[in-house]
């Protein structure tokens, strides 16, 4: 089992929700963070203060896929949440140990 | 405000001998007639600039603040506002607006004549601009009573997210009575040193607005500047209710403006139509410099433009005409936009909502400019053998002498309050925020 992990831009999400649907997978979970990368950010000014805005909001997405699902959930995030500008985010991938059901007590495989 | 003097002010009541029917003091000429007109454009005067206050001035600070102090300045604004309103009928009126005897004294400070309103009845009545009509003294000073409100409520912007919350309330009480009081008894009242002087104030650009930006820039430089500033982001948390709180200002404001010109007549009309355009040349003014000087029209620079605007016009509105109104508007507007961005920013003290830039400069500029726009060659009420040279000249003495009374006042006060309560909350409350340091509470739970 894996955990993907995409950063995407904040009105990518129904597409990629949309793709990982397609693929079969039910569930993920989304927070909304700030961070930054290659894109610059922006300037605020608020009367004679100019507040350099370098942390963009953006919609951290896991979800939680069997192994052989892996490459097939990257590929389809990258299509929905990819516009060819610099700020479209980025995909990492880590090994999960272990899951449960907590209404089941279902484990691993049963419980994605 | 200018020609105002206060009936019972005068004869044998200021001597404490006849605590009863002021007007008769004068009754030998002519009974001074109460137009109930008048009165209820005084009633909707005062409460219109309670509107400005609370919930108008509170909004326009509080969205400018970050989340965690939200709560710290709706509640320095409301309780100044109930704190002062309590001391105006115990003293503060009676100090302001009755006889402090002959001599020095006297120009600068009234006396305790009228302490707890001794003497004021629904039948007193003071008077207006116009010879023989009167207004219901509790009118009067009620509509008095939200201006000395304002005043120090305006100030809180200046010190706002690190103050004690103690310390706001005892600097408030020492202020409005070794400040305000006196400078609106040596502006308003017919013995004060700067009335008798001929400086022109119609509704209290001296008294509110210098008053406030100075002793605002005095609590700034010694209270010192907030933890992070000019490294943290501190942008304002809701520009949508100071949005909401400014055009609450500009509202309240035809109360605080028109009202200032005691009767419903063309005189109070032609300060609701000033107090129309001239903000709105400023807001406007202000927001083409700073389109040209940072390439983008902000909402918070034509708000603050149009508050600039507000303020410049106060002490002209019943004494400019509109294309005077329109071009103190414009100045202002620009000015001020200098001060709160170069002169701030060089000068590097944190005035945290800008009153001393907004208010104490926009007053500046309005108070002299007062002395240029009454002129009736350029369309103001002066009378025929006005002279601007002359009268500037007399602007700049009351300009110099507010300056100096409320900036030497405020040091002190500040310093007394420092000594008893102590000024600042600690690094920790302050990074906390004060609406839990100071309140525990927060002022949004999603």
């Amino acid at each position: 089992m894996k955990i993907v992990m995409a950063v995407i831009k904040p009105f990518k999400l129904e597409e990629v929700r949309d793709a990982l649907t397609a693929l079969g997978v039910h569930g993920l979970t989304v927070t909304e963070v700030k961070g930054y990368g290659r894109q610059k950010g922006h300037t605020e000014i608020y009367r004679g203060a100019e507040y350099a805005v370098s942390f963009l909001p953006k919609l951290k997405i896991e979800v939680a896929v069997p192994s052989d699902l892996v490459s097939q959930v990257i590929d389809a995030i990258t299509a929905a949440a990819r516009t060819g500008q610099i700020g479209d985010g980025k995909i990492f991938v880590t090994s999960l140990e272990k899951a449960v059901r907590i209404r089941t007590g279902e484990t691993d495989s049963d419980a994605l | 405000m200018k020609f105002r003097s206060i009936l019972p002010a005068l004869g044998a009541l200021a001597l404490g001998l006849a605590a009863f029917e002021p007007a008769l003091a004068q009754d030998a000429a002519a009974a001074p007639t109460v137009n109930k007109g008048d009165t209820a454009w005084m009633l909707i005067s005062a409460i219109l600039v309670i509107l400005m206050t609370i919930p108008g001035l509170a909004l326009f600070y509080g969205g400018l603040v970050r989340t965690k102090n939200m709560l710290s300045v709706l509640m320095q604004v409301f309780a100044v506002f109930s704190l002062v309103s309590i001391l105006w009928v115990f003293y503060g009126y009676s100090l302001a607006f009755t006889s402090g005897g002959e001599g020095a004294l006297g120009a600068v400070i009234g006396g305790f004549s009228k302490a707890f309103l001794a003497g004021v009845t629904a039948d007193s009545t003071a008077d207006t601009f116009t010879s023989g009509v009167a207004i219901p003294e509790f009118a009067f000073l009620s509509f008095q009573l939200t201006f000395a409100c304002i005043t120090p409520a305006l100030i809180v912007g200046a010190f706002a997210e690190r103050i004690k919350f103690s310390a706001v309330m005892l600097f408030t009480a020492l202020w409005v009575t070794f400040v305000y009081f006196p400078i609106a008894h040596m502006v308003w009242f017919s013995e004060g040193y700067l009335f008798g002087l001929g400086a022109l104030d119609f509704a209290g650009g001296t008294v509110v607005h210098i008053n406030s930006g100075v002793a605002g820039l005095v609590g700034a430089l010694m209270i010192g500047k907030r933890i992070g500033y000019g490294r943290d982001l501190m942008a304002p948390h809701s520009l949508t209710l100071t949005f909401v709180g400014a055009c609450m200002l500009w509202i309240g404001w035809f109360g605080f403006n028109a009202g200032s010109n005691l009767e419903a007549t063309g005189g109070a009309a032609l300060a609701l139509l000033n107090t129309i355009v001239a903000p709105a040349a400023a807001g406007l003014s202000w927001m083409v410099v700073e389109a040209m000087g940072k390439g983008k029209a902000s909402l918070l620079g034509i708000a603050s433009g149009a508050v600039a605007g507000l303020v410049a016009i106060t002490p002209a509105a019943g004494l400019a005409g509109p294309m005077g109104s329109i071009v103190l508007g414009l100045v202002a507007g620009a000015v001020c936009y200098f001060a709160v961005t170069a002169v701030k920013n060089a000068l590097g003290y944190d005035d945290a909502l800008d009153v001393f830039g907004i208010h104490g400069v926009g007053g500046i500029v309005g108070a002299i400019g007062t002395g240029i726009v009454a002129a009736p060659s350029l369309g103001g009420t002066g009378a025929a053998d006005y002279s601007i040279g002359g009268q500037v000249w007399i602007q700049i003495v009351a300009v110099v002498i507010t300056l100096a009374w409320t900036g030497i006042g405020s040091v002190i006060l500040f310093k007394i309050t420092g000594m008893i309560t102590g000024l600042r909350v600690t690094p920790d409350q302050e990074r906390e925020g004060l609406d839990l340091a100071d309140h525990g509470e927060r002022a949004y739970n999603y």
